[in-house]
């Protein structure tokens, strides 16, 4: 059995007909990680004795004849901004080095229930400020299809761990586009859903109104499985939705006929690697002749979405970074005389610089003399951006762009031009803004075999029709 | 230059950062060159537009949309009864100092 061609189903399959034991399988998933994670850096923490016990009692299972749950015996990794009991939990920052959670974020929870054993926590930009996981408190993440290349942030080591074949599936988070930009980096499946649609309990904030929980997978199929297990209202997260969960891998399979698929031609514009831009338009032309209706759109917001993605979240960021003061947990700097000289110092030397930079940028945004000009005035151009895609789903279905202006760029590419970095974000920002869901599915390699990111984006809580599209784009991969 | 050292010194303050004298030179260059992009949002006209801080107002609930103020939020509320919550134990078990009741912090009053 070659265990880097695990799926999901695969993986549950092979321990529930006893080919293999869930035992035997992490086993297997440890001594990869242990051969193969050093040069690649995707695991900050691994949980072995939680994935033992887990695995035993899936085994137990299984030797009894009982039916697995839908992931039973699925070595699964959690990206390290999501709390996991008695576990390690850094968020990839020196801040939190030596934090053992004391809770459970809901989604863990929910996929441990579900049979998953989670095999360890993965490496991420701190704080998930990033997009090329260069921010990561730790070590940098090396993109497994090309260890000189980043692997896209800041879901990176989740990306890296799935594309690498360490873990079959890993749970990532995504406030301006960081589960579906290193999910394009590294050529995996990356689905952020509806803001609300899975609970944030337990996630730790970046910024609230824009943070999502979602799954990094090898397939489309897989993605919906991750997210029908982790979806649903959550009395522990006021925003998680009162709304009912689809069977969202019941959805992918259904033809495309009559689908109507908007393409915004400010996702095709100036800037626009050429490869990218052919793979994605070979794909429209793909998805025409499986029945959907190409609808050429304008958009023309698009390019204020980054400007307002860097004061909301930035705003948001210095408010829930607050809590971060050297009393309740994390690093407390010791050479403090008084409290406010112990607050300065912890914070000092316990974040990195471009958190930093967000927490400066942030509070100069809420300050007295500039709210107005520009947290109020980002808060409006939101409200545009919500409007203009309204108006776009009065129209179509779905929306498809490139995932990212280019492939995966070089370690230390970008490193010294904030700007530069934040602009890699310039085709997911805005579906973080606007609360609608997206995925990114690969569509395509580059001479330079690195892989493309087709990104499509949904009504609100319209998860499925998405994950449909992708299903398609994925089998006509497989096909060439 | 829109924002200057002093600058960079005070919202430092606000924020509950030190700041190295080189971090403070490198910050208002990286802030002054992000809010000089973030003046994109002036060619917007924006003043009959709404603000808006959170978009499950909108969609997490069905109906939510018709909905004003907390009333949108009305599905997010419990009866008040009291339930388990985190042990004294498990909250005091990361800090940097504790008495084993409270945690404990550097001298705040002077005497």
């Amino acid at each position: 059995m070659d265990i880097n061609l695990l799926t999901i189903d695969f993986a549950r399959d092979l321990v529930a007909r006893k080919q293999t034991t869930a035992t035997a399988l992490t086993e297997a998933f440890y001594t990869k990680i242990d051969a193969e994670d050093p040069e690649i850096g995707a695991y900050l923490a691994l949980s072995r004795k939680r994935a033992f016990i887990q695995a035993e009692r899936i085994d137990k299972m299984a030797d009894k004849g009982e039916e697995l749950p839908a992931l039973g015996g699925v070595p699964v990794a959690i990206k390290d901004v999501m709390m996991t009991r008695d576990i390690h939990t850094t968020a990839g920052s020196q801040i939190l080095r030596d934090f053992i959670a004391p809770y459970d974020c809901t989604a863990v929870a929910k996929l441990e229930k579900a049979g998953a054993i989670i095999l360890g926590k993965l490496n991420c930009d701190e704080f998930a400020m990033g997009s090329s996981n260069e921010n990561s408190g730790y070590f940098p993440v090396h993109n497994p299809r090309d260890l000189t290349r980043v692997p896209g942030g800041s879901s990176g080591g989740a990306a890296a761990a799935v594309a690498a074949g360490t873990a079959v599936a890993a749970l990532g988070s995504d406030t301006g586009g960081s589960i579906r930009q290193p999910a394009a980096f590294c050529g995996v499946v990356g689905l952020m859903p509806t803001y609300g649609r899975v609970s944030r309990y337990g996630l730790i904030a970046f910024a609230s109104s824009l943070d999502h929980i979602g799954p990094l997978t090898k397939t489309v199929k897989d993605a919906a499985i991750v997210l029908r297990t982790i979806a649903g209202r959550d009395p522990k997260d006021a925003t998680s939705a009162d709304l009912p969960v689809p069977d969202y891998v019941a959805e992918i399979g259904r033809d495309l006929k009559g689908l109507r698929i908007g393409v915004p031609k400010e996702y095709f514009a100036e800037g626009l690697d050429e490869e990218i831009r052919t793979a994605v338009e070979k794909n429209l032309d793909m998805l025409r002749e499986a029945g959907c209706e190409l609808v050429p759109l304008s958009m023309p917001s698009t390019k204020y979405a980054i400007p307002t993605y860097y004061i909301v979240a930035t705003a948001e960021a210095s408010s829930n970074l607050a809590r971060f003061d050297g009393v309740r947990y994390g690093y407390r700097a010791k050479d403090a005389n008084t409290l406010s000289e112990m607050y300065r110092r912890s914070r000092d030397h316990g974040f990195g610089p471009e958190v930093k930079r967000r927490i400066m940028l942030g509070t100069y945004a809420l300050s007295a003399g500039y709210y107005d000009a520009y947290y109020l005035k980002a808060q409006r151009v939101r409200t545009l951006l919500v409007r203009e895609f309204e108006e776009a789903f009065t129209k179509v279905d779905a929306i498809v762009t490139p995932t990212t202006p280019t492939p995966a760029f070089k370690l230390g590419e970008k490193v010294d031009d904030p700007l530069a970095m934040y602009l890699n974000d310039i085709f997911t920002v805005t579906a973080d803004l606007v609360g609608i869901p997206g995925i990114s599915v690969p569509c395509g390699w580059t001479k330079e075999k690195l892989p493309i990111g087709m990104q499509i984006l949904g009504k609100h809580f319209d998860e499925g029709t998405i994950l449909r599209i992708a299903h398609v784009v994925e089998h006509e991969q497989a096909a060439v | 230059m829109k924002v200057t050292e002093k600058d960079v010194s005070y919202v430092a303050d606000l924020a509950n950062l030190e700041l190295t004298d080189d971090e403070r030179g490198r910050m208002s260059k990286d802030l002054n060159s992000i809010l000089g992009y973030i003046d994109m949002l002036n060619e917007l006209d924006t003043s009959n537009v709404e603000p808006l801080s959170q978009i499950s107002a909108m969609y997490a609930a069905p109906g939510a949309e018709a909905k004003t103020g907390s009333s949108q939020f009305a599905y997010a509320l419990r009866e008040d009864v009291v339930q388990p919550c985190l042990s004294r134990e498990d909250a005091l078990r990361n800090a940097p100092e504790t008495d084993g009741v409270l945690f404990k912090v550097p001298k705040v009053i002077e005497k």
